[in-house]
C-alpha cells in the first residue's frame, strides 16, 4: 500500500517537474511558435513565421503572406523530407523543432515588411536590408504601429472560382436584400444567387445574375450599394461553400410587399423569416 | 413698397425654382440615357452574337475534318455564352423569357461537350449531327425573329426604357413592338422539344431529379426531428422549437427545424425519409479564436463519428478567420469518392460545430464496389503533361464532364508555382479533369 502511494508521488512529481521544464522552454522560445498544430489552410502569425523559416532555409520560394497554401504546403514537405521526418504535411512539435533549429526568423523585420505592406523575402545568407521590398504601403501611415500588433496575414482564403470582389458583389446584395432577416435567411438568399448562376435559365456569372436588370429589389433601388456587414459575408462564404437552406430555389419574394401575381403561382418551397422561397 | 418686395422676392423664387427644376430634369435625362444605352448595347449586342451563332453552327456543319471541328465547336460555345450573357441585360425579367436563355445554354453545353472530346477516337455520331443539324434550323428561326425586333427598334426609334416602363406598370400597349417581337421569339423557342438534342446534354438537370432516392430509412415524425436539432446543436427542451414540412416546389420532403436561446440560432433542414440532416447552421457570435485548425479538424472527425457517418476522411480544410471548414470525402479501400462530400465548420474559439452540410453525401452516397483499374498508376501516369512534377498520386472517383462516376488516378503535382490536380481515367487513360488549385488571394485593401 505504502510503496504504491510512494510510487504515485513520485510519478506525479515527474509530470509536474516535467510540464514545468515544458513550460520554462517555451519561455526561452519567445520568439518561436504558438503550440498549434499547423496545417493546410490555416492562416495567422504561426503561418508567417512557418513560411519565413522555410524561406530562410531556401525551402519555401513564394511570397510570404501568412495563408498555409500549396506553396507552403510542398515546401514544407520537401522540409520534412529533407530532414528524414514522417512527410506529413503538419507542422507538428517535432518538425517545429527541427525548423526552428536550423533556421532563423527575423520577426521584426518580417513584420515591419508585411505592416508597410512591402513586397520582400527572407532568405538566408543575403543581406536582408537588401530584402526589403519596394512599392506597398506609399507612404500611408509611417511608423505609427505600435509594436505589439500581431502581424496580420496579407492574403486571405476564398472558395474555388470565386474571387474577394465576386464575394463582395454577392455580399453587397445580401445585405441589401436580407440584412433584417435571420442569419439562415441570408445565407438562403446568397444561395439562390448560385443556384441561379448553376441554373440555365439564368446568366452564368454572379454580376450577372445580379445585375440582371429587375431581379433584385435592392439593385433597383440603390440597397446594393449599402456597406455589408461581417454576417453578409460569411451567409455568402457558407453559401458557396456548400450550405443551400433555400434548397435550391430559385426565386423567393416579401409576401408583404409582392406587387407581381406571377411570383405567386411558383411552385413554393419553404419560409424562412419574411422571405417565401421557391422554385 | 411692401408688396413690391414681396413681388420681387416671390419673382426670384419662382425662377430659382423653375431652374432648378430644369436642372434635375437634365440630370434625370442624363440618367435614363445611359441606360438606356446600356440596354441598347446589349440588345444590338445580343442579335449580332445570334447572326454570328448562326453562321458557326452553319460552318461546322459543313466541315468534314475533325482538327477543325473541335476550334469551330469552342467558338460556338464562346459566342453562346456572351449571347446569354446580353440576354441577362436586357430588362426582359417581367416576361418569361427562360426558355431562350434555357436554350442558349443547351446549344453551349453541346457544342462544348463535342469541341472538348478526343473526335478521332469518337467522331461524331449520326444524332449528334442531327442535333446540329436541328440547332442550326433553331437558331435560324431565332435569328430571324431577333432581327425583325432589331429592325423596328432601328427604324421607329424605339425606347428600352418605355419597354420597361410598359411592363412595371402591367399596361401593355397594343404596339409595344419590343415585348410582341420578344413573346414570339419566346414562343418559338418554347416548341423545341429538349429531347432533340440527343444524349450528350442535360444530364445535369436530370441529375437534380434524383433528390435523395438512394437513401433509406423510415419517415420520422416532427418530434423526431427536433430531436435531432438539440442533438447538433445542444439547446435543451426549456426552448421552444420551430418545425414546418417543405412546400409543393421541393422535389423532396424534409422538415425545417429551428431552435433559439438568446445567444444562438440553430437551424436545420432534415430529410423526412431516415431523418437524415441535409445542413445545419448554429449562428452565433465567434470570439477571439483560442484552437488551431488542426485542433478543430478533430473536434470536425469526432462529430461525424458521433453521427454515424462512416469512412470518411479529411480532404480539404481551410481557415476564414475565425471559423475553421473542413470538407470529408467517402474512402473506400483506399479509393476517394468525391461526390460524396460532407463540410463541417467548426468556430475556432471553443471548438463548437457550427455548421454542417451533407447535400451532395446524400444525394450520391450509395453502396459502391470499385472495379479493378485496367491501366496501373505509371500506365496513366504518362497520359499528364510531362511537365507536371507529382507530389501525391490516388485511386479516385469523380464526376466528368458527362456527369458519369469514373474510377481515375489522381495526380497532385506542380508546374512552375501553380499546383494541379488531375485526373486520368483509370480504365481508358482519357484526361478526365485538369484543375488548377487555387492560390490564396491577396487583399488588396482592407474591405471588412
Amino acid at each position: 500500500m505504502n510503496s504504491r502511494f510512494k510510487w504515485l508521488c513520485t510519478s506525479v512529481v515527474m509530470v509536474l517537474v516535467c510540464s514545468f521544464m515544458m513550460i520554462s522552454s517555451e519561455g526561452e522560445k519567445a520568439d518561436a511558435f504558438t503550440n498549434q498544430v499547423i496545417q493546410h489552410g490555416a492562416t495567422g502569425e504561426d503561418v508567417i513565421e512557418l513560411q519565413s523559416r522555410l524561406q530562410y532555409i531556401g525551402y519555401y520560394n513564394g511570397k510570404i503572406d501568412g495563408v498555409f497554401g500549396w506553396g507552403t504546403y510542398w515546401a514544407l514537405r520537401n522540409f520534412q523530407y529533407e530532414f528524414g521526418l514522417p512527410i506529413d504535411g503538419l507542422a507538428g512539435a517535432e518538425t517545429k523543432e527541427k525548423l526552428v533549429k536550423a533556421s532563423k526568423y527575423n520577426k521584426k523585420f518580417v513584420q515591419e515588411q508585411i505592416q508597410k505592406g512591402k513586397k520582400f523575402s527572407h532568405y538566408g545568407g543575403t543581406d536582408l536590408s537588401k530584402q526589403k521590398g519596394t512599392g506597398g504601403g506609399g507612404g500611408g501611415k509611417p511608423a505609427q504601429q505600435p509594436k505589439e500588433t500581431p502581424s496580420k496575414p496579407t492574403a486571405a482564403n476564398t472558395p474555388n472560382g470565386f474571387s474577394q470582389n465576386d464575394i463582395q458583389i454577392m455580399a453587397n446584395a445580401v445585405y441589401g436584400e436580407a440584412r433584417g432577416e435571420p442569419y439562415e435567411g441570408q445565407v438562403a438568399v446568397a444561395a439562390v444567387i448560385l443556384n441561379r448562376i448553376d441554373s440555365a435559365s439564368f446568366p452564368n456569372t454572379a454580376a450577372g445574375v445580379i445585375f440582371e436588370p429587375g431581379a433584385f429589389t435592392a439593385v433597383a433601388d440603390g440597397q446594393i450599394y449599402l456597406t455589408p456587414n461581417d454576417k453578409a459575408r460569411e451567409a455568402v462564404l457558407d453559401a458557396i461553400n456548400g450550405w443551400d437552406p433555400s434548397s435550391n430555389a430559385l426565386y423567393y419574394f416579401n409576401p408583404v410587399t409582392a406587387t407581381s401575381d406571377w411570383i405567386w403561382s411558383r411552385p413554393q418551397i419553404k419560409q424562412i423569416g419574411k422571405h417565401i422561397f421557391c422554385n | 413698397m411692401v408688396r413690391s418686395i414681396l413681388i420681387a422676392v416671390l419673382v426670384i423664387g419662382v425662377a430659382g425654382t423653375a431652374f432648378w427644376g430644369y436642372q434635375e430634369h437634365q440630370e434625370k435625362n442624363a440618367i435614363l440615357i445611359n441606360a438606356e444605352n446600356n440596354y441598347q448595347r446589349a440588345f444590338h449586342e445580343l442579335t449580332y452574337q445570334v447572326d454570328l451563332l448562326h453562321d458557326k453552327i452553319g460552318t461546322t456543319l459543313a466541315m468534314n475534318s475533325k482538327k477543325s471541328l473541335s476550334p469551330a465547336l469552342a467558338d460556338v460555345w464562346r459566342l453562346t455564352s456572351q449571347a446569354h450573357s446580353d440576354v441577362g441585360q436586357l430588362p426582359l425579367t417581367l416576361l418569361p423569357f427562360n426558355k431562350t436563355e434555357e436554350f442558349l445554354s443547351n446549344i453551349g453545353d453541346f457544342s462544348y461537350r463535342v469541341a472538348v472530346r478526343d473526335l478521332d477516337d469518337k467522331p461524331l455520331s449520326d444524332k449528334e449531327y442531327k442535333s446540329l443539324e436541328q440547332l442550326y434550323k433553331q437558331s435560324a428561326d431565332i435569328q430571324k425573329e431577333l432581327r425583325k425586333v432589331q429592325h423596328l427598334v432601328i427604324k421607329n426609334n424605339l425606347r428600352w426604357m418605355d419597354v420597361e416602363m410598359a411592363l412595371a406598370s402591367g399596361k401593355e400597349k397594343a404596339d409595344n413592338t419590343i415585348i410582341n417581337g420578344f413573346q414570339t421569339v419566346e414562343k418559338n423557342v418554347t416548341g423545341y422539344d429538349e429531347a432533340s438534342f440527343g444524349s450528350t446534354t442535360f444530364v445535369n438537370s436530370q441529375k437534380r431529379d434524383e433528390n435523395f432516392k438512394k437513401l433509406k430509412g423510415e419517415q420520422i415524425s416532427k418530434k423526431e426531428a427536433v430531436a435531432i436539432l438539440r442533438k447538433y446543436s445542444g439547446i435543451d427542451e426549456s426552448n421552444d422549437a420551430k418545425v414546418a414540412s417543405s412546400g409543393k416546389g421541393s422535389n423532396f420532403k424534409f422538415y425545417s427545424v429551428s431552435i433559439g436561446n438568446g445567444e444562438t440560432e440553430a437551424s436545420m433542414d432534415v430529410t423526412q425519409k431516415g431523418g437524415y440532416p441535409i445542413w445545419y447552421i448554429n449562428n452565433r457570435e465567434v470570439k477571439e479564436s483560442k484552437i488551431s485548425l488542426n485542433k478543430a479538424a478533430e473536434h470536425a472527425t469526432n462529430f461525424l463519428k458521433e453521427n454515424k457517418f462512416e469512412k470518411l476522411e479529411l480532404f480539404e480544410s481551410v481557415q476564414y478567420d475565425k471559423l475553421g471548414i473542413f470538407t470529408y470525402v467517402t474512402v473506400i479501400d483506399g479509393v476517394r469518392i468525391y461526390p460524396d462530400s460532407i463540410k463541417v465548420k467548426v468556430a475556432l474559439d471553443n471548438g463548437q460545430i457550427v455548421g454542417f452540410a451533407a447535400e451532395e453525401y446524400l444525394r450520391n452516397n450509395h453502396d459502391r464496389e470499385i472495379a479493378k483499374p485496367s491501366l496501373t498508376l505509371e500506365e496513366a501516369k504518362k497520359e499528364t503533361n510531362p511537365n507536371l512534377k507529382v507530389m501525391e498520386e490516388r485511386q479516385a472517383v469523380i464526376v466528368n464532364d458527362l456527369n458519369e462516376e469514373v474510377l481515375c488516378y489522381e495526380y497532385l503535382g506542380m508546374l512552375g508555382n501553380d499546383t494541379y490536380r488531375i485526373f486520368i481515367n483509370a480504365n481508358t487513360g482519357e484526361e478526365e479533369k485538369v484543375e488548377k488549385l487555387k492560390n490564396a488571394e491577396p487583399i488588396y485593401e482592407e474591405v471588412l
